[in-house]
């Protein structure tokens, strides 16, 4: 049996903490140089795996093109606009049903019929209400992440606890006081939750819109690519949403986090 | 006393550093220097002020930490990993039993993983179960059952494993005081019909008199051996006669003096001591 | 008494909502919203018919076998994965950007390299809705009780006991969260491959239909998609009980 000295201990470990990342990192590089590799030397089909340094010079020069970032635009604004109102829509509908009991037996059956609906098959109508304006977009977008927030939102309201309500009743707090002192603190977390699911949500859905109906935003530009023959192109541009996937789960964690601790700390205050 | 023949568990300068958690912390010095021997067929109890190993070192001699530096034999052979002839029951019942399986399918699995046949496994569960007084228990799921109840579901399984050392680490220390008087005579129990050697973990210092034929004290991190009392109570033991006898509160006594003494010191400040074997 | 009421709410609003419903197309006013009557003629006529078997079963043959797929893939690699520390902490950050990409791009990749057919619609299945599946698989594994290892160690059981007593069963509660998201993207990415790149299913269907104008079998075909996400759904609650009939016998006791 070897004895281990203090300092040659700490090493090991120093290199432990960091061992997650680094292994992170070297498994994301290695895999595109295997693809890199298989592309070049003719292992996977170059016509329909294109090596990954051209991918990552074409989506290079899509970040350098106008017609690109329009796009983008394009695509964040219906993400956006349709995230919102199913926010509002979610929230406002889920604190109500979730209040009250009755409301939630009355509307039970009827949400758990429409919510397996995959929002893919509303695409045909609207096509006919809508046509290519963003509308339809937003159509899909809403339907598919309001049930997102709208759960989680009764969820919420529903964890509020009786005893601490009735408690801010009796200290003579009116309506108003206590949704903001008694259940706002207990729904928000949840709240967060419904938006940060509802943001991933409505991407894909954006996405697919554009795919299928052809609103304007970088789905449409996917199909083209593809009927173009364009396969490094495609891969650029799925590259691209990736991208914008991890960056939208990023954002919405982060603000999660700063909008709980700050909940956290507010939430000492009214103790207090 | 009977010719001591080869002790089953050889414990010689063992050492243990965890190294630090966090880069550029401290790494740390659990255990600095351990050794003792245990005979065949002894109820050796461990005590000793929080932060001592006590944990580390049953991890150790269980075969799931390597220690740093040491001798560890057990019948002879060094522990490389979990012996086949060890049994260990741990302090979290709730989390050593398995949710998913009865209890019945509980106690059978180390005997399914050894090899044992279908109708030997159901009698040899049957006959454990029946040992801790849970004969009606087997259909039952283990959170369906107080944790006295699962404590000794866990002290069956170990029976029906039929191991020759049974190590016990702080089992009673999250479960009531009645039960845990119940409890403590169902291993004194065990012990006396099965003739296995016992290693029981405590820091509670009336157990580990009521319980042992012998108590090791443990010192305080970086720990060592601080002290080794017989108890010299007589072998029939019960939880009124027994606690009340006089012999009882001088152990008790002396035990408590040395726990006391334990906190203050550590491997720094104490003489290592040899320790001849009981 | 109690069944009355519950039966009762059960149907309330979605008869509340029928009434509505027929009263507006009373007149025969709107092109774009048919009758209920007119929507259940068309939803018999159409779907049980010839298209029985031309569409709705190879549909709904490829979202099983995708989902199955799916399951197998993510579930095996998932355990091989999430045992091995190294590999695990290699590619996880990789599998996690794989799961940010938008499901639905996979269909024109997948459409470029391997066509139309069959097998493609249900490779697009498998890749896309398998992410959710194999990462809670990892996770599931990583995260198994550090008491139960070390139970499962020191009575010496075997490995392949220890995969099928311990890891599998312990993971089981998040390996059915990240099926039950998963049934939702297999879902879309059938209906949408159809829409795209095909010549038979329901997505196809429904797109024909909206094409020709011939409404209430459009409408009919949204029922069709609805109905069967909701028994999707249904299946997956019976089986989630069943498989997790312990786990949530364990958490009502600790809720207690």
């Amino acid at each position: 049996m070897t004895t281990l000295t203090a300092p040659k201990a700490a090493e090991r470990v120093r290199s432990a903490a960091l061992r997650g990342p680094v292994l992170g990192v070297v498994g994301v590089v290695g895999f595109l140089v295997l693809w890199e590799l298989a592309s070049r030397i003719g292992l996977i089909d170059p016509r329909f795996f294109p090596p990954a340094s051209e991918v990552l010079i074409r989506l290079g020069e899509y970040l350098l093109d106008r017609a690109f970032w329009r796009d983008v635009a394009a695509t964040m604004w219906a993400w956006f606009l349709g995230l919102a109102i199913a926010i509002v829509a979610g929230a406002v509908l889920g604190f109500l049903i979730g209040a009250s009991r009755f409301l939630e037996r009355f509307t039970q059956s009827t949400i758990e019929f429409l919510r397996p609906i995959p929002s893919v098959a509303l695409v045909p109508l609207a096509v006919l209400l809508f046509g290519t304006k963003v509308q339809s977009e937003l159509l899909l977008i809403v339907y598919a992440s309001i049930w997102q927030v709208l759960l989680q939102v009764v969820y919420g309201t529903k964890d509020v606890d009786p005893v601490a309500d009735a408690t801010a009743k009796s200290y003579g707090l009116n309506l108003w006081q206590r949704i903001r002192y008694v259940v706002w603190p207990t729904t928000l977390p949840y709240l967060m939750t419904g938006i940060r699911l509802a943001a991933s949500v409505a991407l894909i859905l954006a996405i697919t819109a554009e795919m299928i109906i052809q609103t304007p935003g970088l789905g449409k530009q996917i199909i083209l690519t593809r009927e173009g023959g364009a396969a490094t192109s495609m891969y650029a541009l799925i590259l691209a949403t990736g991208l914008i996937g991890v960056l939208i789960n990023l954002v919405m964690r982060f603000i999660e986090r700063r909008v709980l601790a700050w909940h956290q700390s507010v939430r000492m205050e009214v103790a207090g | 006393m009977p010719e001591p023949t080869t002790p089953v568990l050889v414990v010689e300068g063992l050492r243990k550093v965890y190294p630090a958690p966090t880069a550029g912390g401290q790494s740390v010095e659990a255990i600095r220097d351990l050794t003792f021997t245990v005979p065949q067929g002894q109820l050796v109890c461990i005590v000793g002020p929080s932060g001592a190993g006590k944990t580390t070192l049953l991890k150790c001699i269980a075969g799931l930490l390597p220690p740093t530096a040491g001798k560890l034999e057990l019948q002879g052979k060094p522990i490389s990993g979990p012996p086949r002839t060890m049994a260990v029951v741990f302090q979290e019942y709730g989390r050593s039993l398995f949710p998913w399986m009865t209890v019945q399918a509980n106690v059978e699995l180390p005997l399914k993983s050894a090899g044992v046949g279908k109708a030997e496994r159901h009698q040899r569960s049957h006959e454990a179960l029946v040992a801790v007084n849970l004969a009606d228990a087997g259909e039952k799921y283990p959170w369906q059952l107080s944790g006295g109840m699962q404590q000794r579901v866990a002290i069956a399984r170990a029976v029906a494993y039929r191991p020759e050392i049974l190590i016990m680490d702080e089992p009673f220390a999250a479960v009531d005081a009645q039960t845990r008087a119940e409890l403590e005579d169902l291993v004194r129990k065990l012990w006396k019909e099965l003739g296995v050697t016992v290693l029981f973990v405590t820091h509670d210092i009336d157990e580990s008199v009521y319980l042992g034929e012998r108590v090791i004290v443990l010192s305080n991190r970086p720990t060592v051996v601080q002290d080794d009392v017989v108890i010299d109570l007589p072998a029939e033991r019960d939880q009124l006669t027994t606690r009340s006898d006089p012999r009882f509160a001088e152990l008790r006594l002396k035990i408590y003096g040395e726990i006391q003494r334990a906190k203050d010191t550590t491997g720094d400040t104490m003489t290592v001591r040899t320790i001849p074997a009981a | 008494m109690k069944i009355m009421k519950s039966a009762l709410f059960l149907v309330a609003l979605p008869a509340i909502l029928i009434a509505i419903w027929w009263i507006a197309t009373l007149n025969n006013t709107s092109y774009l919203v048919p009758t209920p009557g007119g929507l259940i003629t068309a939803f018999f006529d159409t779907w049980f018919g010839d298209r029985f078997w031309d569409d709705m079963v190879p549909s709904i043959a490829r979202l099983f076998g995708g989902i199955a797929g799916a399951i197998i893939v993510g579930v095996g690699l998932g355990l091989l994965i999430g045992s091995f520390r190294t590999l695990r902490q290699l590619l996880e950050p990789l599998l996690e950007f794989f799961r940010a990409i938008p499901p639905p791009v996979l269909v024109p990749l997948l459409g470029l390299i391997l066509g139309i057919s069959d097998q493609m619609k249900i490779t697009v299945i498998i890749f896309g809705s398998v992410w959710p599946i194999l990462l809670n698989t990892i996770e599931g594994v990583r995260a198994t009780d550090e008491v139960q290892r070390d139970t499962a160690r020191s009575y010496r059981l075997t490995r392949p006991h220890r995969l099928r007593y311990l890891i599998l069963p312990a993971a089981a509660p998040q390996i059915m969260a990240g099926i039950r998201q998963s049934l939702s993207i297999a879902l879309i990415l059938m209906v949408i491959s159809e829409m795209t790149y095909s010549s038979s299913g329901l997505g196809f269907a429904i797109i024909q239909f909206q094409r020709n104008f011939a409404i209430p079998q459009m409408w009919s075909g949204i029922l069709v998609l609805g109905l069967i996400g909701l028994a999707l759904s249904l299946v997956f609650q019976l089986v989630e009980r069943r498989v997790l009939a312990w786990y949530n016998g364990l958490r009502e006791v600790q809720r207690a």
